[in-house]
């Protein structure tokens, strides 16, 4: 039996080690994969046993984690959670991360390469891992004033520094409670999510990057550099401004907003004709321009290119294949245009920046566990919208609205502001969108800001200049605080 | 020939040392392993020694150290390794059981719930019992192969309990599989004892009926095949494993079994035909199986596709396969993994719960344990001299390797997931006290073996007539 023994053995010892090689491919080769297998809360417990790093603003944290009792031993708060939501997102169990803490999550939860040396020093030095910081580009006040002039309304706010394209107020209104979706508790993370899911102003939503909207007469502002750009308009040339504009190809005509004619003689200069917000002058000048020259121009501004900030906004669109009449409505920002905020503060940046359009960004420095500076941020062009001297005229145009024209709800004693205000129809039965578009101080440049208040922001009277004025200058105020 | 020639081996066996010392060595370095593992399981999770730690520990030492006494005194010839080898993996058994406790009373603080009785102490408990069984073994079985003469009555013993499950009433159904019986407030799992009984019905059997099981009657293929009427007791095994595939819903069982036959019949025969033929006759039953019952099919394909359903039916093995990736090559560290996140950590999963914290190293020394043990069982059947000692200490050997390969299999979707428990590990009574009972059988062979023959002891008045 001894000889059979040991043959058993043999077959014995063959069962051991298909055991052995099976147990190397799970724990070992195919180890990662079962790790980043989306239904494995092993990530997430691991996650919620770091210290997260904070998101910072200025030099305060936003959100930051804080040590509790129970099994998943951080817990992520949010210190003015409505209020800088749009830029933090939220960190949920149960439905993941979305903002900074998604697109930042490596940095926060500390597992991106750049922190090797520190894990390495932190597993032999027996402490915990923790994560990197993230300061973002925000300003505190700016935030505040946007988020306030927004209270109770439906809209959004975005204000950038034109000459970096740091953004400096991210808002959305109605906002959400992130803390409500980071707690510990996944029966009232559901329970919150879904009351949020159900109610009709969309809180989850994120307003100033998502939501693109038909940009109405702030649309002239991308019509007026077009025309600038063309050669064959000066700020003084003057334009046709009929009180009505019969539209070719159609029997369809186009109104001013008042009724009136925009200058005696159906005439008036460009100026002008920006400062009343005269509609039949710009849908004039965009039929003469054509839709390839508005669209290029609007490209130029960031139209039909979709920014990651590093948060991923919606692209905003100018429509292809345009007839003349369709042309005319499109210069005045109706028929398929659409923007979102970050899009018209743009175009308001590249104006107040001389012509140079920035990428829009919202993470000013990458931080290491001990607030050491990783990496900060470079800002970049990304296209030269206008010429230095057209921007120049088209600031002082701007400025020309605001003192004597449509745009007069956000002039500032001291500063010299400038601004262009936004009606739009979106369809035939909801109410119309006020927009504003701000830059300010004329000489120096230091903000842009647009404000969309969604269907009129609930207000019964839709106008960007009644409305969404107040907030642009209660944001420059703030900035330049 | 002269009278003064002894056998050549007689003085060889005189000199057996009886290596008790060893015995006392290893168990020491086992309880310190183990202990250590249980003080850090404490510092990780809770931060300071669990006010039960000092007693299971002490509790667990002494019962360890009486049985290596009583050893000294019952079988002091026996094989020194073994007993060393099962207590060590039954004090890490208790280590990682009374981790998971602290999960659960963590869970349990937690969710604002009343917190559990640890099943530490309850396995500690039987633990004891175990050890006091494997004592008893060793007072009243003096000789192994006085157990020859229950053969058939091991037999019938070894059907019973397997079948049991399937009585009405009496068998209960746990995650799918009618392994249990539950009788008062008690549950039992009849199959780890039938084990026993069984391969001392094997072990009888196979003695009695190798020489007529070992004829030849055809050659097929190069392969000898034997007589039709010796296919008798492999059919009536095939049948019962089947059986036990059908109506208990375990595969793990029913391979036990039947791989325990299918090898103890090739041991005793020597004839590679009874491996070739087992495995043709295994494979096509569960083919068979799987055309005709839903059931098995269902476990099959869980097995083949875990990942279509991981939250419902696929969640047991995929929550395993998820714990032994986490723990990658030197695991998380004992107390600092999920490893409750793992359903039936304790018992079915104990392995990945290993797996998951002390890694892919840890699990390979604690495969080295069992190989360990089933090679000192291979030895022991190798050193025995009479047939039926030798086929129980290697059927004893070879139930307890099926048992960990299923197991370790099943956990790491090697094999299809079954009820079986890991040897010595998983939290259970049937278990414990089973695998004790196999350790006892085992000392006991070997020393039966390593035991001197008495006549050729030193006798003092021989002595003295020499002298004169």
């Amino acid at each position: 039996m001894i000889r059979s023994l040991r043959r058993l053995a043999a077959v014995l010892l063959v069962l051991v080690l298909a055991i052995i090689a099976n147990l190397t491919w799970v724990q070992f080769v195919d180890a990662d994969d079962l790790r980043s297998q989306p239904g494995n809360t092993r990530n997430l417990l691991r996650e919620y046993s770091r210290e997260r790093g904070p998101i910072l603003v200025g030099g305060a944290a936003v959100a930051k984690s804080i040590p509790t009792s129970d099994q998943l031993k951080f817990l992520r708060t949010y210190s003015a959670g409505p209020r800088y939501a749009p830029a933090t997102g939220f960190y949920s169990l149960v439905y993941g991360a979305t903002g900074l803490e998604r697109t930042e999550n490596s940095i926060l939860s500390g597992s991106d390469d750049r922190f090797f040396v520190d894990r390495l020093e932190q597993l032999f030095a027996g402490r915990s891992v923790q994560g990197g910081a993230v300061r973002t580009t925000l300003n505190a006040k700016a935030q505040k004033a946007a988020f306030d002039g927004l209270a109770g309304r439906t809209g959004a706010v975005v204000a950038i520094d034109p000459a970096t394209g740091a953004i400096l107020a991210l808002a959305s209104s109605p906002s959400f409670d992130p803390n409500q979706l980071s707690s510990h508790n996944s029966t009232k993370i559901r329970k919150a999510y879904a009351a949020y899911e159900a109610d009709p102003d969309k809180p989850l939503t994120n307003r100033p990057l998502t939501m693109a909207l038909p940009p109405g007469s702030t649309f002239k502002l991308v019509t007026a550099a077009a025309a600038l750009e063309s050669g064959r308009y000066q700020p003084d040339t003057m334009v046709p401004g009929p009180a009505e504009l019969k539209l070719p190809q159609t029997t369809h005509a186009l109104k001013n907003w008042t009724g009136q004619r925009c200058g005696p003689d159906d005439e008036t200069t460009l100026t002008n004709a920006l400062a009343i917000s005269c509609n039949t002058a710009f849908a004039s000048i965009g039929m003469d321009l054509g839709a390839d020259a508005l669209r290029a121009q609007a490209e130029k501004f960031g139209f039909d290119n979709g920014f990651q900030i590093p948060l991923r906004a919606a692209t905003s669109r100018f429509p292809a294949e345009l007839d003349a009449p369709q042309t005319a409505m499109a210069a005045i920002g109706q028929y398929d245009v659409a923007a979102t905020a970050l899009q018209m503060a743009m175009v308001g940046a590249g104006i107040a920046n001389g012509g140079t359009v920035m990428n829009p960004y919202l993470v000013s420095q990458v931080l290491g566990p001990d607030l050491s500076v990783l990496e900060q941020a470079e800002p970049s062009p990304y296209q030269q919208a206008m010429t230095p001297a057209n921007a120049a005229a088209l600031m002082s145009m701007m400025e020309t609205t605001v003192t004597q024209g449509t745009a007069t709800s956000v002039q500032i004693p001291g500063v010299r502001v400038g601004g262009k205000t936004g009606t739009a129809q979106s369809g035939t039965d909801a109410k119309a969108h006020a927009w504003f578009v701000a830059v300010a101080p004329i000489q120096t440049s230091q903000v842009a800001v647009a404000v969309v208040l969604q269907n009129g922001g609930g207000a019964p009277e839709v106008s960007g200049n009644a409305l969404a004025g107040p907030i642009a200058r209660a944001v420059i105020e703030a900035v330049l605080s | 020939m002269t009278i003064t020639a002894a056998p050549p081996t007689a003085p060889a066996r005189y000199r057996q040392p009886k290596r008790r010392g060893a015995e006392l060595g290893l168990l020491v370095l086992g309880f310190v392993v183990a202990a250590i593992g249980y003080v850090q399981v404490d510092f990780a999770v809770l931060g300071e020694l669990d006010t039960t730690t000092v007693r299971v520990l002490g509790v667990a030492g002494v019962m360890v150290l009486v049985v290596h006494l009583l050893v000294r005194v019952f079988a002091p010839y026996a094989d020194p390794i073994v007993l060393p080898v099962a207590a060590t993996l039954n004090l890490l058994g208790l280590t990682m059981i009374h981790r998971l406790d602290l999960a659960d009373a963590r869970r349990a603080a937690q969710s604002g719930g009343a917190v559990p009785s640890p099943d530490v102490s309850s396995q500690l408990t039987w633990t004891g019992l175990g050890l006091l069984l494997a004592v008893l073994v060793l007072l009243v079985v003096r000789d192994h192969r006085r157990l020859q003469r229950f053969t058939y009555t091991s037999l019938l013993a070894g059907i019973v309990l397997l079948l049991l499950p399937l009585v009405p009433g009496l068998g209960y159904g746990v995650r799918g599989a009618t392994l249990w019986i539950r009788l008062g407030g008690y549950t039992f799992q009849p199959g780890e004892l039938a084990k026993i009984v069984l391969t001392v019905f094997f072990a009888g059997y196979l003695s009695m009926k190798r020489d007529s099981l070992a004829l030849v009657r055809s050659k097929v293929l190069g392969l000898e095949l034997p007589r039709g009427r010796d296919l008798g007791p492999l059919l009536v095994a095939w049948v019962v494993s089947l059986a036990i595939l059908v109506f208990e819903t375990d595969l793990g069982t029913s391979l036990l079994f039947f791989g325990l036959a299918v090898c103890l019949l090739y041991v005793a025969t020597q004839r590679r035909s009874w491996l070739v033929l087992g495995t043709v006759l295994f494979l096509s039953g569960a083919a068979l199986a799987y055309a005709a019952f839903g059931h098995v099919r269902l476990r099959f394909d869980l097995w083949l596709h875990p990942f279509d359903d991981p939250s419902g039916a696929g969640y047991q093995i995929v929550q395993s396969l998820y714990g032994l990736a986490s723990g990658g090559l030197f695991g998380s560290g004992l107390g600092q993994g999920y490893p409750q996140l793992v359903p039936f950590a304790k018992s079915d999963f104990i392995v990945a719960a290993f797996g998951e914290e002390i890694g892919l190293a840890g699990l390979f020394a604690m495969l080295m344990l069992y190989a360990i043990l089933v090679q000192r069982g291979f030895r022991i059947a190798v050193a025995c001299r009479d047939p039926f000692g030798s086929l129980l200490a290697a059927g004893l050997a070879i139930v307890t390797a099926l048992q960990v390969f299923i197991v370790v299999g099943g956990v790491t979707r090697l094999i299809p997931l079954t009820g079986l428990t890991t040897p010595f590990l998983s939290q259970g009574g049937s278990s414990l006290v089973a695998n004790w009972i196999a350790v006892a059988l085992l000392l006991r062979v070997s020393d039966n073996t390593r035991r001197p023959d008495p006549s050729l002891l030193p006798d003092d008045a021989r002595t003295q007539v020499v002298r004169l």
